[in-house]
């Protein structure tokens, strides 16, 4: 009796934890929602935490006037990168599984440390080759940017879900006369779909989210993505708390949603991303 | 594969090999043609990669020798010169206090914390998968969004020091990233909000991967929970801690974002970064080679985590 009480206790106590920590995860969302749902008289300092009292839009209604020209520009960042980002990842992915040429594997590690490297380690080349090229300040030379910086972590993620398929499979396609490209579009592609809909998830989110790479590439504020128009906004401190919050919400939205649609995804995609030792 | 012949019985279908040996033969130099178009496929990407990161830190070692601290581009030679006036510049010197004072409590928060999580989720939890997706979802939030939501929680005058007071909590009241002493600390608070998760990610998924028998194992021998974490499940998941040090470790190394979103470099540089700081000093005072010699910095530091991590995950790779 006293071991099953113990146990209702300890069963209790796990949840009680697990229940604090989700509440402390959701606090910063839950500010967000109900100051950006305020209107300006209503944010105040004393009230902060209090639900709003009615359902106010008007600073959406102002964030997206300031921040929608920025949100279309990450929509046309995010969405080619994402996409060419993902196919590149797959055939490298395709390569470095089942080409193992001579050297494959060392080569292999060297993509990896592209992953690892903190961009202001290249940030100065990159500004004068990208102007080279005349690509410094448009969308073009960001997509570009974010495409090649996402090889390693796109070819990683392909690369895993490849070397799970039996070498047999690709040994029958070439008795049929598969070669190269055959086996890449008929044997791998239709089963790669899964790993596709990871990695476009991770890259969506990854290049989405970025801040560093529009701040440089992209000194124009009108060029700018959402998610450096909303630093904008929120650095010129005349700007309503709620205002702010809603800017936020927005420059997020996209990836909650897409995050809270394919949640299992992204787990899987956070643990392709990490080769643990 | 399509052929004409009666439907082949589970075990052939599994011995593809059984084919002729002519067959093997004649696919070998075909074999050798597809390898050298797999080579040349991927070879844009080796070009890509060679010279967007390799060259590219070679060339940003190259500008720290030189003398290109104007706008116009000015490349004498000057040897270690920015080096050294990077090493006597006074907020160099707290950017690397601050690198210390940012990734103890940030990593110690992720590790911990994200273990914990970990260890509760894998007691056979009802709602596993909410609970999931709600410590997992700050990481796919920006770090800018991050930073604006926190900062608006740690203003002095309301925000989390509102519900200290009323919970009775006064004495707890803080600056937080206004604070020229812990500013810094206040700021791996929101860092940890978003990757704790992650490295939760990591565990649990590890956790699920000990053999059901190791606990039995364990049990039989009358180890308490305390002590089959303590002697058996913590070393089992020794390599997804070093997983965790490295990337919190990168992570610390280049905070930037949220440090721009929370207001800078701070009172007295208290919550300024090594990545901030050369982001204000190349693209801001247009001083490139001392910029070049602080990036060049960097990536000596991330080396010291990246090389032994990508050493220990060769053997896996290969």
């Amino acid at each position: 009796m006293t071991l099953q009480l113990q146990r209702v206790w300890s069963r209790g106590a796990i949840y009680l934890a697990l229940a604090c920590a989700a509440a402390y995860f959701l606090v910063p969302i839950y500010v967000l929602v109900i100051t950006s749902l305020k209107p300006y008289t209503d944010v105040n300092v004393t009230r902060m935490w209090e639900l709003p009292r009615g359902l106010y839009f008007g600073s959406f209604a102002a964030a997206w006037s300031q921040v929608s020209p920025n949100f279309w520009n990450s929509v046309m960042i995010t969405v080619p990168a994402a996409i060419i980002s993902s196919l590149i990842g797959s055939i490298n992915g395709y390569i470095f599984a089942k080409w193992r040429f001579h050297g494959a594997d060392t080569l292999f590690i060297l993509f990896l440390v592209g992953m690892f490297l903190p961009y202001q380690g290249i940030l100065i080349p990159l500004v004068q080759t990208l102007q080279v090229f005349g690509l410094y300040g448009t969308l073009a030379g960001v997509i570009v940017v974010h495409c090649i910086f996402g090889i390693p972590i796109t070819a990683l993620m392909f690369r895993g879900y490849f070397a799970g398929m039996p070498g047999e499979l690709l040994e029958a396609a070439r008795i049929d006369g598969c070669g190269f490209f055959g086996i890449y579009r008929w044997i791998m592609l239709p089963i790669a779909l899964p790993a596709f809909a990871v990695v476009l998830l991770w890259q969506f989110t990854t290049i989405w989210n970025d801040f560093i790479i529009g701040v440089i590439v992209l000194s124009n504020p009108t060029l700018a993505p959402v998610n450096v128009a909303v630093q904008n906004l929120a650095g010129s401190f005349t700007v309503e708390w709620n205002v702010q919050m809603a800017g936020a919400l927005i420059a997020a939205l996209p990836t909650i949603v897409v995050y809270l649609a394919l949640g299992r995804l992204f787990m899987r995609g956070l643990l392709a991303g990490a080769v643990k030792g | 594969m399509q052929t004409l012949q009666p439907k082949p019985t589970a075990k052939e279908e599994h011995a593809p090999a059984a084919a002729p040996p002519y067959t093997t033969r004649r696919l070998a130099p075909q074999l050798r043609g597809d390898m050298a178009i797999a080579v040349l496929v991927l070879s844009p990407s080796i070009i890509a990669v060679a010279l967007f990161i390799y060259s590219f830190i070679g060339w940003t070692f190259y500008i720290s020798t030189v003398n290109w601290n104007d706008v116009l581009p000015d490349y004498t030679f000057v040897g270690l010169r920015n080096w050294l006036r990077l090493f006597r510049d006074e907020r160099f010197q707290t950017d690397l206090r601050n690198l210390v004072f940012y990734a103890v409590p940030f990593m110690a928060q992720c590790i911990v914390g994200g273990f914990l999580l970990a260890a509760l989720l894998d007691q056979h939890i009802k709602g596993e998968a909410l609970f999931r997706t709600v410590f997992i979802f700050p990481f796919a939030v920006s770090g800018i969004v991050t930073g604006v939501a926190w900062r608006w929680l740690m203003q002095p005058e309301t925000g989390i020091n509102l519900l200290f007071d009323a919970v009775g909590l006064g004495f707890l009241k803080s600056q937080w990233y206004a604070s020229p002493d812990y500013g810094m600390f206040a700021v791996t608070i929101p860092a940890a909000w978003q990757m704790t998760g992650y490295i939760m990610a990591l565990y649990l998924a590890s956790l699920r991967g000990i053999p059901i028998e190791v606990r039995e194992a364990a049990h039989l021998d009358g180890c308490g929970t305390f002590a089959l974490y303590r002697h058996v499940i913590i070393p089992l998941l020794a390599p997804v801690t070093f997983t965790a040090v490295v990337l919190t470790g990168m992570n610390a190394i280049r905070v930037f974002d949220l440090v721009a979103a929370m207001g800078g470099s701070g009172a007295a540089y208290a919550t300024d970064t090594l990545a901030f700081y050369m982001f204000q000093m190349t693209f801001q005072s247009n001083r490139f080679s001392l910029g070049a010699a602080l990036a060049a910095f960097m990536i000596i530091l991330s080396a010291f985590l990246v090389v032994p991590y990508l050493r220990s995950i060769r053997h896996e790779v290969e």
